[in-house]
């Protein structure tokens, strides 16, 4: 009797059990029917739209562009990208699913369609761009170097004959290692890992001569070492690692959006706008400024659904390109240098098309 | 008279227990050889202990562990919510508590290490600002509450039966507590991606088993099938799933799984790996309750048969019964290695304890030589758990009477 | 409700019951539903593919396999630089995972014998050692176990310049464990054949001999005519090159590294002292169950027939125990092989590390993936043959 009962809400239970699953897997997918794979133009934008949340392919193992704090909240670089985003199309900054996603996942996430966008610095290339998705417009200017302790005597890559080299695996660096070794018809030895902090600790530790990643990841890291002043990074720079947002291919206006929200964020530095005086520019009387926050006319917000004060939702949430940098990977973050990174009325690489 | 009566007493009294230096000559030097090994093995205990100390005292920096107690425990779950897990771990108490009552033994370990869990999450030395004293307070609070749990044990009415299906339904409550009613409702939804640390792998490793369970047995039922195509098909499945590393089923299903899927759905990340660690369980549940199913005498069925029975029945009502008593032990070894599996589902970014740790060592470049606090933290706090299961399981062992016929 | 039917019924079974209730009809029924359920699920799965392929610009091709890899691997025993087909990549990777599995396999045995038998050793500290070590290794998880004895050992070691160095000379250091390794010279071939020979046809000669010998009961010195195969071909090989086959190469330090001898990098060895030490408490289980498992009666009606100590061990303990202790030791082999792809982890580029940097590089996750199942499949497959012939000899036996 007490069994037969028992056997009866066991398989209650675990009906039950099968229920919530497919519930809960219901939950993040009923919203958003349709979405994994946006076939023609604003599909994937309204799906967005309807499901009130930007799927955002991040990391949180990176310190400056993906991390959690205390808090665990995902914080970076690219998270602020993802964040801006939200708050253009959704007007709510918080509006984010944060999925993480390693970096064999990057291209199946884009694919699938799982992530909306993926903000997880991913080198731009010309492969990626034909089989992940659509790159959008370049977020960080990036180069891969070196670092060598300071007494190994190491000053280019020939002195490297012979030397083994921490490197991320799965990733452009790994190539562009390999090409700038076999170029030169020298010899070295690998070392491979999936998780950069391995790669670097490894490297502290002494089990390599040198390591070598993206010079901006380089100097963060060596920062953080035990002894920074016996670590230096090399000049040579044997790459161009653009670090660039994606979405994926079919929806051109969703393409069209995140591009504009990049470069409204750089317009917004060049023009002197920021968190803090967003609302009186606005009302200034900078025509540039008020076109760009949506005070007078429009620059194309009704082709692109978006409100007209898109950019200064934007840029009040998360601030301009030059805070998000500041915030993160200037003096208050990882204290990198701007160098490319600079507007290019500051001699750098960023540069956005006029909004208007 | 009385004195003769006493002395030949003392001549068949037992011998005095031997002393401590008897028991040492017996067991530490009793030849030349064992002497040697008993020197070798003090110096080795010696080494190993007093580098541990000394590491764990003066050299270790704890600091990416003890500053980040919610990130351990729970991940990335929205600080404002946090409640819905304390409310959790209170319900588990009171549980606890009154099982400790009803059953004794194995929950009265239980009810201890989840006391003593308190006691130390009551007493982490992270800032005050992070894990305040109303929260110290309410963790310590929750030894009253398995105390209570134990007094309403007492109670005749809530019988071992109301128990046991109360626990049945725990795993479904707590993910509609944790998650929030699918339809909407009272509570926020807290989306998965959002779920991390202690409380994924728990989850993980208790959704995998509970689930595999089931499908483990008509596994194994299917590959003892008289039915060549069925036997086929299971047998197949069973040995393709064990013929491969873990590992590679939680990639098939967070990476391969999605690109071929039909247009429009989409299975969030958290379930694909459970998905994952279910199909990996249910083939090695498969093989133990195959174990276990063999165990049972054929004179069993053919009695059944000759009283009439259908095979249903026999299966269900006599087979089954005595096949899975024996079946309980492997089944909770199984769930030590699944729980201890979990591990790997950091690979497919899932943020389960250790991803968690990974992104603490991540997260500030100054952590990056505090990999061995943080690891050795994480491996403690497994070696606990799992210890605690198998200590369990071998009570249970006992208990049950399997191994013994 | 079967149960139900009046035994009148349950005779006339055969001639009356109506189709659907007909057993023979029913199981042919339950196949073919099975099937058709299996088969459509399949269809259903392939049209998936197909259209997601489509709709995705996959590809589902294996040219990209001879296409060239570009990315380096830090050990190989094949030369292979990054210009080097994908395919080829593969190959040192199942090269790396064979490695460390047979190797690892060997020292898992060694270490988990050594520990079980301690498990049972008379004296109470070491049994009590043995426990703790069981103990602490099986409530472990094998990754953070990695993790630890790559972070908390290996990369710890004296660096390059300051090597250890251990008799051989073999020197250590955070570059790994650098052996002095016999290289054959040019006219050394006959010999390394020779050995080859002589191995195979001591086997041959030794099962050969001993089945005679179980048959017609004379003693046919099978271990001695064996050894004698063993000893003899190889001279012979010797003295044909010359007298000089061999030659040690020591590793000398020279730049950055070591050039010469062998290297076990320090990923290779953390992976295969994490895979070792942790299998090891599994086997030790496996020992101490088998040799328990031995009859008490067997050992005392041995004594009583006055076998000495190793004779009881080789004729009554061994023998019995095998048979116990074999399948899960297989089954324990396995899992040691397949864990072997925790290696992604702390480096080591065995083939899952190169199948998933594949993915990494050149997309095509399917088809990678399709490749390092079916590698691991096999090598499963492969071994449960082995031991499914073994069992069935051990049954032939027992009769």
């Amino acid at each position: 009797m007490s069994r037969k009962f028992l056997l009866t809400t066991s398989l209650l239970i675990l009906i039950a059990i099968i229920a919530s699953a497919c519930q809960s897997s219901e939950a993040t997918t009923a919203p958003g029917e349709g979405a994994a794979a946006p076939s023609g133009y604003g599909v994937l934008v309204q799906a967005i739209k309807d499901r009130g949340k930007v799927v955002c392919g991040s990391r949180t193992d990176l310190a400056g562009f993906g991390e959690l704090d205390a808090d665990g909240r995902n914080v970076g670089f690219d998270i602020d990208l993802c964040r801006a985003i939200a708050a253009a199309v959704l007007g709510d900054a918080e509006a984010v699913e944060f999925v993480p996603v390693s970096a064999a996942e990057r291209g199946p996430a884009l694919q699938t369609g799982e992530v909306d966008v993926l903000a997880r610095n991913a080198t731009w290339t010309s492969t990626r761009d034909a089989q992940w998705g659509n790159f959008t417009a370049v977020w960080f200017y990036d180069g891969q170097g070196f670092m060598v302790p300071v007494d190994s005597g190491i000053n280019s890559i020939e002195d490297m004959n012979g030397a083994t080299v921490c490197v991320t695996s799965g990733t452009t660096t790994e190539l562009n290692l390999a090409d700038a070794f076999r170029q030169r018809g020298l010899d070295f030895t690998a070392v491979t890992f999936e998780d950069t902090a391995t790669v670097y600790s490894t490297y502290e530790e002494g089990r390599c001569d040198a390591t070598t990643s993206d010079k901006s990841q380089l100097a963060s890291v060596r920062q953080g070492f035990a002894t920074p002043e016996d670590h230096k990074i090399l000049e040579i720079t044997i790459s161009k690692e653009p670090l660039t947002a994606a979405v994926p291919s079919g929806d051109d206006q969703w393409f069209d959006i995140v591009k504009s929200v990049v470069w409204g964020l750089i317009n917004a530095e060049e023009l002197g706008v920021n968190q803090s005086n967003v609302d009186q520019m606005a009302s200034g009387d900078n025509i540039k400024v008020r076109r760009l926050l949506g005070a007078e006319g429009e620059w194309g917000q009704a082709d692109l659904g978006l409100e007209v004060d898109a950019i200064a939702k934007a840029v009040e949430a998360v601030g301009n390109y030059g805070e998000i940098y500041e915030r993160y990977l200037g003096a208050s973050g990882l204290n990198l240098p701007r160098a490319l990174n600079h507007l290019w009325t500051n001699g750098g690489l960023i540069y956005a098309p006029p909004m208007r | 008279m009385v004195s003769n009566v006493t002395n030949s007493l003392e001549d068949i009294r037992p011998p005095e227990p031997p002393g401590l230096n008897t028991w040492i000559r017996k067991n530490l030097f009793n030849s030349w050889f064992n002497s040697l090994l008993t020197i070798i093995s003090l110096v080795l205990i010696y080494l190993v202990i007093s580098g541990l100390i000394r590491w764990i005292f003066t050299q270790a920096d704890w600091e990416a562990v003890l500053k980040f107690p919610f990130l351990y425990l729970v991940g990335q779950y929205p600080r404002d919510q946090l409640w819905r897990v304390g409310l959790l771990l209170a319900i588990y108490s009171l549980m606890i508590g009154m099982s400790w009552r009803k059953w004794s033994g194995i929950m009265r370990v239980l009810a201890l290490t989840y006391a003593g869990f308190f006691v130390f999450l009551a007493f982490w030395p992270a800032p005050v600002p992070t894990l305040t004293l109303w929260m110290r307070a309410a963790l310590l609070a929750n030894l009253g509450i398995i105390a209570l749990g134990y007094f309403l044990g007492g109670i005749k009415k809530i019988t071992p039966r109301y128990l046991l299906i109360a626990w049945m339904f725990s795993l479904v409550v707590s993910l509609l507590l944790l998650h929030g009613m699918p339809m909407g409702g009272f509570l926020d939804i807290v989306p998965t991606n959002l779920w991390g640390g202690l409380l994924v792998t728990l989850l993980l490793a208790i959704g995998a088993i509970v689930i595999s369970f089931p499908l483990g047995v008509a596994l194994a039922l299917g590959r003892r099938s008289s039915l060549p195509m069925i036997r086929i098909i299971c047998t197949v499945f069973i040995e393709a799933i064990r013929g491969v590393p873990l590992i590679s089923i939680l990639f098939l299903f967070s990476l391969i799984l999605p690109l071929f899927l039909p247009t429009g759905i989409r299975i969030d990340r958290l379930m694909r790996a459970l998905i994952g660690m279910t199909i990996f369980s249910s083939a090695y549940t498969a093989e133990n309750v195959r174990g276990g199913l063999a165990a049972v005498p054929f004179g069993q069925t053919e009695a059944a048969k000759a009283l009439g029975h259908s095979n249903f029945q026999i299966t269900a009502l006599i087979v089954m019964p005595q096949a899975l008593r024996t079946v309980i032990p492997p089944i909770v070894g199984q769930f030590i290695a699944l729980f201890k599996d979990t591990t790997l589902a950091s690979g497919v970014a899932v943020l389960e304890l250790l991803a968690v740790g990974r992104s603490v060592i991540n997260s500030d470049p100054q952590y990056l030589g505090l990999q061995m606090e943080v690891y050795g933290f994480i491996a403690v706090v497994f070696w606990i758990l799992s210890y605690m299961m198998s200590h369990a399981s071998r009570r249970l062992e006992a208990s049950l009477g399997v191994g013994e016929r | 409700m079967s149960s139900k039917k009046s035994p009148t019924n349950a005779i006339q079974f055969h001639s009356q019951v109506p189709f659907w209730r007909d057993e023979r009809v029913l199981r042919i029924a339950a196949q073919i539903v099975s099937a058709i359920i299996v088969i459509g699920l399949l269809i259903w799965a392939v049209i998936n593919i197909l259209n997601a392929t489509e709709q995705r610009g996959l590809s589902l091709g294996f040219e990209f396999i001879g296409e060239s890899a570009g990315f380096p691997i830090g050990e190989s025993d094949i030369p292979y630089d990054p210009s080097r087909s994908f395919l080829y990549a593969f190959l040192v990777g199942v090269l790396n995972t064979l490695k460390v599995a047979v190797v690892g396999v060997f020292f898992a045995t060694i270490l988990g014998t050594l520990v079980g038998i301690a498990r049972l050793s008379t004296n109470w500290l070491v049994s009590r050692l043995a426990l703790v070590y069981i103990e602490f290794h099986r409530n472990i998880p094998l990754l953070i176990l990695l993790l630890l004895w790559y972070r908390g050992f290996f990369t710890r070691l004296p660096d390059v310049q300051n090597s250890i160095t251990l008799p051989g000379p073999m020197y250590l250091s955070q570059r790994g464990l650098q052996l002095t390794w016999p290289r054959v010279t040019p006219n050394g071939w006959p010999f390394v054949i020779s050995i080859l020979l002589a191995v195979i046809l001591a086997i041959i000669v030794w099962v050969y001999l001993r089945r005679l010998q179980e048959k017609t009961g004379r003693s046919t010195y099978f271990s001695l005519v064996s050894l004698g195969i063993l000893v003899v071909l190889p001279l012979i090989g010797f003295l044909i090159s010359g007298g000089n086959p061999l030659q040690a190469d020591v590793p000398v330090l020279s730049g950055f590294n070591f050039s010469g001898g062998y290297q076990l990098t320090p990923e290779f060895a953390a992976l295969l002292v994490g895979l070792v030490t942790y299998t090891a408490a599994f086997i030790a289980e496996v020992v101490r169950a088998g040799i328990q498992a031995v009859d008490r009666g067997q050992l005392e009606a041995a004594r009583s027939v006055g076998l000495n100590y190793s004779q009881l061990l080789s004729l009554i303990i061994i023998p019995q125990a095998m048979r116990v202790i074999i399948p899960p030791l297989i089954s324990q082999y396995l899992n040691l092989t397949k864990n072997s792809s925790l290696a992604i982890f702390i480096g080591y580029p065995e083939l899952f590390f190169i199948g998933k940097t594949t993915i990494n590089q050149a997309g095509r996750a399917i088809q990678v993936f399709a490749v390092i199942m079916a590698v691991y499949l096999s090598i499963s497959l492969m071994t449960s043959l082995i031991l499914n012939i073994y069992n069935r000899r051990i049954q032939l036996v027992e009769r």
